[in-house]
Formats: structure tokens, C-alpha cells, sequence
């Protein structure tokens, strides 16, 4: 059998809605003195925003095994790169000279 | 939410193919391969830009209170709204309604000029406020013309509230690192939308033709997953250029 998948129209307007109000709120949070946690709460809501284009825009949540592989391998090598940040906090903890 | 038949199964399939099935998923793999490499490119701007702030946290402050969130908060609306119509439109060339889904391209390469519309006034106000690194940076300068304009209490570094200007503000060479990624990252991004806009156009004139190659479904869908890639990179700028907390 030959399918496709086709995402509703009523999906795509619930998802835009959602992405529309966390945009909303990621300026309102921003507004808000939380120190650290501001950082906290703007990436959660990017992460978040970024997961449901993903899925549902991408149509990732409907597509083959295979293509769920490939397309968050980028995504899993993004967070292998981010590794580096370790070494700009743990570089300090054992003195060496001319560092 | 239903599986449903879009199109024969013998229709528009390769010879190199089985079934629609496995073309059309070479197709996703395909396109994901270059998303991958995309998320490289970004990626490695992304971490200089997490390195950084990580080095120069107040510096990144300053620099950021010379952004425009109104514009900011705009232009993230605007791209939000284009990734909904270019979702619709590959919606509409899946079920092959050719009428609107060129109208979706239509409103959806709109807003991606609104988009780069915005860009230019912002990227105008940086060449007015002496903030282009390499071309006119002055962050002293650019600090005075603020307070000139200003009517409200200034806040940005305390020497501008205690009244006085540094002759070289220490966090100048700092803030100008700042510019260079807010400019780097944003101007990949721009280039990233107007390539976007000339796929778009393609795609409209070879739609109005009623072209062979567009009919089949799959390369609009291909276009849809490269513009919600751009908009999801935005997501991620919009909080990091224009969003920094104390």
C-alpha cells in the first residue's frame, strides 16, 4: 500500500497557536529578574518551540524509523560539539603553566 | 489523524525505485543529510557564541541592550507565521490543491520579505550607532548618541550613569565580539532566507506553468523541511541575541 501521511489543517493551527503563546511567553519571562534561571526558561521554551517544528511542521512524528535516525543524528552530533564547553570550566581546576 | 492515499502509486515513481514508499523516503534521508550538514555550519557559530559569553558575560550584556526587541519579537512572529503557511502549502501539494498551495507560497514569500524588511531597519540602526566591527565600530560613540537620545534614566554601564565617559571604555574590544557573532550569526541566517526566497520563487513560476516536476509532492516537501529548519535556528537566536538577563 502506497500512504503518506498528511497532517491536518487543524494540527498545523494548534502547534502555530502553541509555538504563538510561547513566544509570548519567552519575552515575558524575559522581563522577570530571575538571574540564571532566565537563561533556564528561554532555552527550555526554544528547546520546546524547536521540538514541536520538528514534529509536527517536519512531520518528523510521522515519518519512517530510518528518517527519525537521520534526521536527529545533527541534532545528537550538536550536542557531542557542546561537549567542548567542559573544557572552558574544568581548564582552571589544575593549575598549569601558561594556560 | 489518518493515513491517506495521495497520489497512484505508479505515478511519478523512478525507475531506480520499488514503491513510492522507498522513494519518497530517500527523499527525507536525503534532505536530512544536508539539514545535518546545516546544523555543522550553525552549530559551530553557536558554540562561539556560548564561548564567548561564557568569557565576556558583561560585555554580551551591554552589547544586547542595543537591540531592538520590539523588532526582534516581530520578525520571530513573522517567521513563526511563515513557517505555518509553508506548512500549509506542502499540506496543499500533498493533496494536490496547486491553486493554494501557491497561494501559501505566495503569503509565506511575503513574510519572509517582512522578515528581511526588518533585518535592513535593524541592521541600519547598527550602521547609524557606530556598531559595525570593521566598518564604523565605536562603542564610546555609540554609548554618547544614546545618551543624547535619551530621555530616560540611562543605565547601560555606570560610568555613562555617574555622567562621565571613560576615554576608552574597558569592555569596548568585548562588546565588539559581541557585534561580530549578533552579525555573523544573523547575517547566515538572512542569507539562509533569501536562498528561501528564491527556492520559493522558483517553485511559484513553476507551479503557475504547471510544470511536471512539481507536481509530485515531494520537492515542495523538501523546500517545507529546509524553511522550518531556518525558522527553528531563529527560535534559538532570538532569546540568545536579543533575550540576555543581567
Amino acid at each position: 500500500m502506497d500512504t503518506h501521511h498528511i497532517t491536518p489543517i487543524s494540527v498545523y493551527v494548534k502547534v502555530y497557536v502553541i509555538l504563538m503563546l510561547l513566544l509570548f511567553a519567552t519575552w515575558a519571562i524575559s522581563r522577570i529578574q530571575l538571574g540564571p534561571w532566565n537563561n533556564v526558561a528561554a532555552m527550555t521554551i526554544a528547546i520546546i518551540k524547536a521540538t514541536l517544528v520538528f514534529l509536527f511542521f517536519m512531520g518528523v512524528k510521522y515519518s519512517s524509523k530510518l528518517t527519525w535516525v537521520w534526521a536527529t543524528a545533527g541534532f545528537l552530533w550538536l550536542l557531542v560539539l557542546f561537549g567542548v564547553l567542559i573544557d572552558y570550566m574544568s581548564r582552571g581546576w589544575i593549575p598549569v603553566k601558561g594556560w | 489523524m489518518s493515513s491517506q492515499l495521495v497520489q497512484p502509486s505508479e505515478e511519478y515513481l523512478w525507475e531506480q525505485y520499488e514503491d513510492r514508499k522507498q522513494q519518497d523516503e530517500s527523499y527525507l534521508v536525503g534532505m536530512w543529510t544536508f539539514l545535518s550538514t546545516e546544523i555543522m555550519f550553525f552549530g559551530a557559530l553557536f558554540i562561539s557564541y556560548a564561548v564567548y559569553r561564557y568569557k565576556y558575560p558583561e560585555a554580551f550584556y551591554a552589547g544586547h541592550e542595543y537591540m531592538n526587541v520590539a523588532l526582534g519579537t516581530i520578525n520571530t512572529a513573522v517567521l513563526l507565521t511563515s513557517s505555518l503557511t509553508m506548512a500549509l502549502a506542502v499540506h496543499f501539494a500533498q493533496k494536490r490543491k496547486r491553486w493554494m498551495q501557491i497561494g501559501m507560497l505566495v503569503i509565506t514569500m511575503f513574510l519572509a520579505f517582512g522578515f528581511l524588511g526588518v533585518k535592513f531597519v535593524e541592521y541600519g540602526d547598527k550602521f547609524r550607532e557606530h556598531l559595525v566591527p570593521g566598518y564604523n565600530f565605536e562603542w564610546n560613540q555609540a554609548n554618547v548618541n544614546r545618551l543624547e537620545a535619551s530621555t530616560a534614566p540611562i543605565n547601560i554601564i555606570p560610568s555613562l550613569k555617574a555622567g562621565s565617559l571613560p576615554a576608552d571604555s574597558a569592555i569596548s574590544h568585548d562588546a565588539q565580539m559581541y557585534f561580530i557573532i549578533y552579525f555573523a550569526m544573523t547575517g547566515l541566517h538572512a542569507i539562509h532566507v533569501i536562498i528561501g526566497i528564491l527556492i520559493m520563487m522558483v517553485f511559484i513560476v513553476m507551479l503557475v506553468a504547471n510544470h511536471p516536476s512539481v507536481r509530485y509532492h515531494m520537492p515542495m516537501e523538501m523546500l517545507g523541511l529546509y524553511w522550518h529548519f531556518v525558522d527553528i535556528v531563529w527560535i534559538f537566536l532570538y532569546p540568545l541575541l536579543y533575550l540576555i538577563p543581567r
